[in-house]
């Protein structure tokens, strides 16, 4: 079906609205049950986009941003497969279907837009260590706004293309992209990693500290050893390391009393510490 | 002392809404270091008058970050307590302030990702999607209502919660306790460094070392089995015993890695990480540089 102007610019706010919050991940406009319904507000096919953002919602309950590895990109999978609904006209089991088996790997493929908007805000943060320099609030304010709006447009501009070009284009054009390309800039996301790692070592590694990393390393290869279980264990250690370099003197009542009643549960032992 | 500087409800309440926005700028050098600095931005400005202490506070908080994004409160709040000690002339440097957010981010993280993510998300997801599918408004209503009125909750209670115990920290200035919250938060930031190196940078090599061929008996003889889902249980069975899969066993230069320990491969990239950035070599350099590797070693066939 064809949609008039007024449909075109408000789906294209909320693709926008959807792209920053695949990042944010705060208000969840993205999540496919509240993203395809809103298209289908937009667009006047509210009931069958409610219907896919349904089906594509327990397709995606497990994706989840965890560190610094992001899950499929649900935002441009959400957006995309509403509007190729609507576009395709066929708000059956079988327009569904097809919507849907192009928004996965419309999802993988929109991991590539976001490790690209990524590394272009890490150039932003260079401009705000600028701006901190000049003490500038407001600069920092503002490139912080820029950088909000990158991620919007990476889904708000993939979704005012295939306004343009149809859904017939969009699909073969994936088909077209190189899997060496995807997966190979897949294995560079996983190792990218370490550079941010490696600056917060050099600010803070000490020889005092270094056994400690050594430690973390070594448990962390037990796998049922959850990240609660291990910042238990290392709340634990440096309680012990504290009080035994104490030399028996000093009062230091915060840190001995959690660590008789460290129970595994590392939130009640920050709070009691800090 | 006459003039304290005090950080009022009302920047609170600023700071709570603007860390809505903390993982506006991620990016792969310093993660949410500009959402960070943006939360912020409230207290510095009633704390720090001067241009040269706005601009030491805004690089102390530029400096790595990366947490949940909704444990980034509690954080945020224990930070808000020791600047404004700080700049009311309370001995609170810049270590201390680092040793404190890095020291927290790791364990909290690690709370944030199985509470919101794989419990609240998919428990709300499962509920809404199942409406949403009957064709039920009150799907995707509810969803976007229960998600939020949880998170800004949860956000505003534990920033508060973070700001009334990081008061407490120095007011015990003549006990050491603050120079022993830094040192075991660095204690406790370094452990964590080690174990999320092992979890989550991943390199992973794929070219085989050696094919073996095993002994007769070691693996499942696929053609004697019973036909039929009597096979399928007799192979279950078997395999279940440690009867291996194939009559070959395939050795990857992964598999021989992970006999040292596993991880090795990550913790040597982030030491010629580390080793790269004390000479100087950008981050960005570093970032784009590692996406390379990662496609020319995928395509050479070594990952």
């Amino acid at each position: 079906m064809q949609l008039n102007m007024i449909q075109i610019i408000l789906v294209v706010i909320v693709s926008f609205l959807a792209g920053m919050e695949g990042i944010l991940d705060e208000f969840h406009f993205h999540q496919p049950v509240v993203a395809c319904t809103l298209i289908g507000l937009v667009t006047g096919q509210l009931v069958p986009c409610m219907i896919l953002g349904g089906s594509l919602q327990m397709i995606a309950l497990g994706w989840a941003n965890i560190g610094a590895a992001v899950a499929p990109d649900v935002a441009l999978a959400s957006v995309a497969s509403a509007i190729i609904l609507v576009l395709g006209g066929d708000f059956g089991a079988k327009g569904r279907a097809s919507a849907l088996a192009i928004a996965v790997p419309l999802a993988v493929a929109g991991l590539l837009l976001t490790i690209l908007v990524r590394t272009i805000t890490t150039g932003i943060v260079h401009i705000m260590d600028a701006a901190a320099k000049e003490g500038s609030f407001r600069k920092i304010d503002m490139w912080q706004y820029i950088a909000i709006s990158l991620q919007g447009l990476r889904i708000a501009i993939p979704a005012a293309l295939i306004l343009a070009i149809g859904a017939g284009p969009v699909s073969s054009m994936l088909k077209a992209m190189p899997s060496w390309l995807t997966d190979g800039l897949a294995l560079g996301g996983g190792m990218v990693v370490a550079v941010g790692y490696a600056m917060v070592i050099n600010m803070m590694a000490s020889r005092e500290v270094w056994p400690f990393f050594a430690i973390g390393f070594v448990l962390a290869t037990i796998k049922s050893l959850t990240l609660i279980g291990l910042g238990a264990i290392g709340l634990a250690m440096a309680m012990i390391y504290l009080a035994l370099s104490k030399n028996g003197g000093g009062s230091g009542s915060g840190s001995g009393g959690s660590g008789e009643t460290n129970t595994g549960d590392p939130v009640g032992d920050i709070i009691d510490d800090y | 002392m006459a003039d304290q500087v005090k950080i009022s409800k009302r920047d609170r309440i600023a700071v709570w809404w603007r860390s809505t926005f903390i993982q506006g700028s991620w990016n792969y050098e310093r993660m949410q270091n500009g959402g960070w600095a943006y939360s912020l931005i409230p207290v510095l400005k009633k704390l720090y008058k001067t241009k040269e202490d706005r601009a030491a506070a805004l690089k102390r908080h530029l400096e790595f970050f990366n947490c949940h994004p909704y444990l980034a409160s509690p954080i945020l709040g224990v930070t808000m307590a020791l600047e404004e000690d700080r700049a009311n002339g309370a001995p609170v440097d810049d270590v201390a302030i680092q040793g404190v957010k890095v020291g927290m981010m790791g364990p909290l993280a690690g709370i944030g990702d199985p509470v919101f993510w794989f419990t609240v998300k998919p428990i709300i997801g499962a509920v809404a999607a199942s409406l949403a599918m009957t064709g039920n408004i009150m799907g995707p209503i509810i969803y976007f209502v229960a998600w939020n009125v949880i998170r800004m909750a949860f956000m505003w209670y534990t920033q508060e919660l973070g700001y009334k115990a990081g008061s407490k920290i120095t007011e015990d200035m003549s006990g050491g306790l603050l120079q022993n919250i830094t040192k075991g938060a660095s204690i406790l930031g370094m452990f964590i460094l080690g174990a999320l190196i092992n979890r989550w940078v991943v390199v992973k090599f794929t070219p085989v070392v050696a094919t073996n061929k095993l002994a007769k008996g070691a693996y499942i003889d696929w053609s004697n089995l019973p036909s039929g889902t009597a096979g399928i249980k007799e192979a279950l069975i078997q395999h279940s015993h440690g009867l291996a899969l194939s009559a070959t066993k395939v050795t990857t230069l992964q598999d021989n890695l992970d006999l040292l320990i596993p991880g090795l491969a990550a913790l040597l990239l982030t030491l010629l990480c580390m080793w790269l950035l004390k000479k100087k070599v950008s981050p960005i350099i570093l970032i784009l540089g590692l996406f390379v590797v990662g496609v020319v070693f995928h395509v050479i066939g070594l990952m």
